[in-house]
């Protein structure tokens, strides 16, 4: 209880704080003013249509990743799964290049989300065919690399059949991930899908609670380990390909909260799931606010500050824990 | 009553037969040790009749739909599998799941059956510490006691006393005896036939997937039993501390 309040007030903070950093140089309580009540000045504009979609899609990614890597550590029963193991998040990489290096990103702006969702729910269907509806934990990992392999051959494909480096630096910059420029039109986009995705991951719990003590104990415990597994696949794919889509890839969430948060929750599969939601939000405002205040002119990617941060606070964690793992 | 049928239950793996036309009924009260040498099929037998693995013939068990079947017959297998860090308490309490509505918290009456389950497998000291942690064998403990949670009418274990030092197997197996003297069943594969001489009170002799003998410890475990099934010659003994039996040379 007392970790859920704190994770609210955690993310509550930073979302603010989301909302007042930016580029315009007005005081916090000018922007928020001018959020909740149109004063007709530019700033309302770039509080509505620029700061508040930024703010939202962090809070959305950020729950999804977090979300989805504990619903997949509690399935995999290993704090060394994350949500890219089954490939969606590759094989939405693939749909987003695909869309850039042909232009139909530049014809139309939401046909980069868009392109990058339709690949990333091809690539659950072949999973889902590769693994089968009876396969076990370990066909679904095996079919996500394969998966995942294939996209990332793919994309690596059009990138070296690119014809000029501009195509190609910008399917670059893309596959770093930001939060940067997306609109409200972005939230709608991935919202549906990542509001299928949350129910059918929060779903999860008790079925993950009771994998706590194996497969076959968890099926005598009455969990239907089949039906199970389709909602975590269908899960992860709607939610984190939505995020990538939109977002483009943002690595280490989905692995680091889940891990963090794990020992605050007691290590309940279940408790794991909104806490690493909400830690999943805060980990990305957090972020993002950050990548705003560093190098404010540069353009600092999410994903790369992500990966910068992500990976020495992993590396911590495993010193710390590491005997626990033995 | 009935708690376990099983009638022509037969599994095959390609065309090797791995269980052969069972037939078991078990009854309220019984307390039955399910005996064989390694490969027999033990577990296989215990795993189909829960429907986990499918096979041909009956089993009422597996007829259920899982969620009542999770009413019906608790299984404590053979792997001790813990993978998280929880605590000893929370454990336990997951084997009270198929009681609970979805997303329920356990009440006062779960609670107190969490809270006796602890106390039958003398857990009480160790509720707070952190299961992963612990002594093989105070794994094993907490396992079963996650299992007797789930307060079923059945219980069914893969060799719930490996492991355990004696004091803990004895124990153990007079928990299962309590459960069973209390009008619940429980089917237990076992190895150590001296205990299960003392503490079953009906055994159940399998071999290459067939069912050899079925009875009273002293009707099972004969000397022709032991030379054809285990290849063993064994001393078994009435005394006034109760039977003894142990085995003595291979042939």
């Amino acid at each position: 209880m007392k970790v859920a309040l704190i994770l609210i007030a955690l993310c509550a903070g930073l979302f603010t704080l989301s909302l007042v950093t930016g580029f315009t140089p007005v005081s916090a309580q000018h922007s928020l003013a001018a959020l909740l009540r149109d004063d007709g000045t530019p700033l309302t504009v770039v509080m509505r249509e620029i700061r508040l979609p930024r703010a939202l899609l962090a809070v959305m990614i950020g729950a999804s990743l977090g979300l989805a890597g504990a619903a997949m550590q509690g399935y995999l029963r290993n704090p060394l799964a994350e949500p890219g193991l089954i490939g969606v998040s590759a094989a939405a990489g693939l749909g987003a290049v695909l869309t850039l290096q042909t232009g139909v990103a530049a014809a139309f702006a939401l046909a980069l989300p868009l392109g990058a969702l339709t690949s990333a729910l091809l690539a659950v269907g072949l999973i889902l065919a590769l693994a089968g509806p009876r396969g076990s934990s370990l066909t679904l990992i095996l079919a996500g690399i394969a998966v995942s392999a294939l996209a990332s051959a793919l994309t690596s494909l059009v990138l070296n059949l690119s014809p000029n480096p501009f195509a190609a630096a910008e399917i670059v910059f893309w596959m770093l991930g930001s939060l940067a420029d997306r609109s409200f039109n972005h939230v709608w986009i991935a919202l549906p899908f990542m509001a299928l995705g949350w129910v059918l991951l929060a779903g999860l719990g008790r079925g993950l609670d009771a994998l706590t003590l194996g497969e076959d104990a968890a099926a005598a415990l009455g969990i239907n380990l089949n039906r199970l597994r389709l909602a975590l696949v269908i899960g992860t794919a709607a939610s984190v390909g939505a995020a990538t889509a939109v977002a483009g890839a943002i690595g280490f969430v989905g692995l680091v909260v889940p891990h963090v948060l794990r020992r605050f929750v007691g290590a309940r599969p279940s408790a794991l799931l909104w806490a690493s939601a909400l830690g999943g939000a805060a980990m990305v405002l957090a972020a993002d606010i950050a990548v705003r205040l560093l190098l404010p002119d540069r353009d600092l990617k999410l994903g790369v500050l992500m990966a910068l941060v992500g990976a020495p606070l992993f590396l911590h964690l495993i010193y710390k824990t590491r005997a626990e793992f033995r | 009553m009935s708690l376990l049928t099983l009638s022509d239950l037969t599994l095959m793996r390609a065309t090797r037969p791995v269980l052969s036309n069972i037939n078991i009924t078990i009854k309220a009260g019984e307390f039955v040790g399910l005996i064989g040498p390694n490969g027999a099929g033990k577990t296989t037998l215990m795993r189909a009749a829960l429907g986990l693995l499918p096979s041909q013939g009956a089993s009422n068990l597996a007829r259920l739909p899982a969620p009542l079947r999770a009413k019906a017959c608790a299984w404590l297998p053979q792997q001790r599998d813990i993978a998280w860090p929880v605590s000893v308490e929370t454990l336990v309490a997951l084997g009270r799941i198929p009681h609970l509505p979805r997303g329920q918290r356990p009440s006062t009456a779960d609670q107190a059956i969490i809270d006796a389950s602890l106390g039958r497998m003398g857990l009480h000291p160790l509720r707070t510490r952190i299961a992963t942690a612990l002594s093989g064998g105070e794994q094993a403990r907490a396992l079963i006691a996650r299992a007797l949670a789930q307060d079923t009418p059945l219980l069914m274990a893969d060799e719930p006393i490996a492991g355990l030092d004696p004091a803990g197997q004895i124990d153990t197996m007079k928990v299962f005896a309590d459960l069973a003297a209390n009008g619940r069943a429980v089917l237990a594969s076992l190895h150590d036939l001296g205990l299960a001489a003392r503490h079953c009170n009906r055994l159940l002799l399998l071999d290459h997937g067939r069912l050899v003998a079925d009875g009273p410890p002293h009707a099972v475990l004969t000397e022709h039993n032991m030379r054809q099934v285990f290849g063993v010659t064994a001393h078994f003994e009435t005394t006034p501390n109760g039977p003894v039996f142990q085995p003595l040379d291979t042939l």
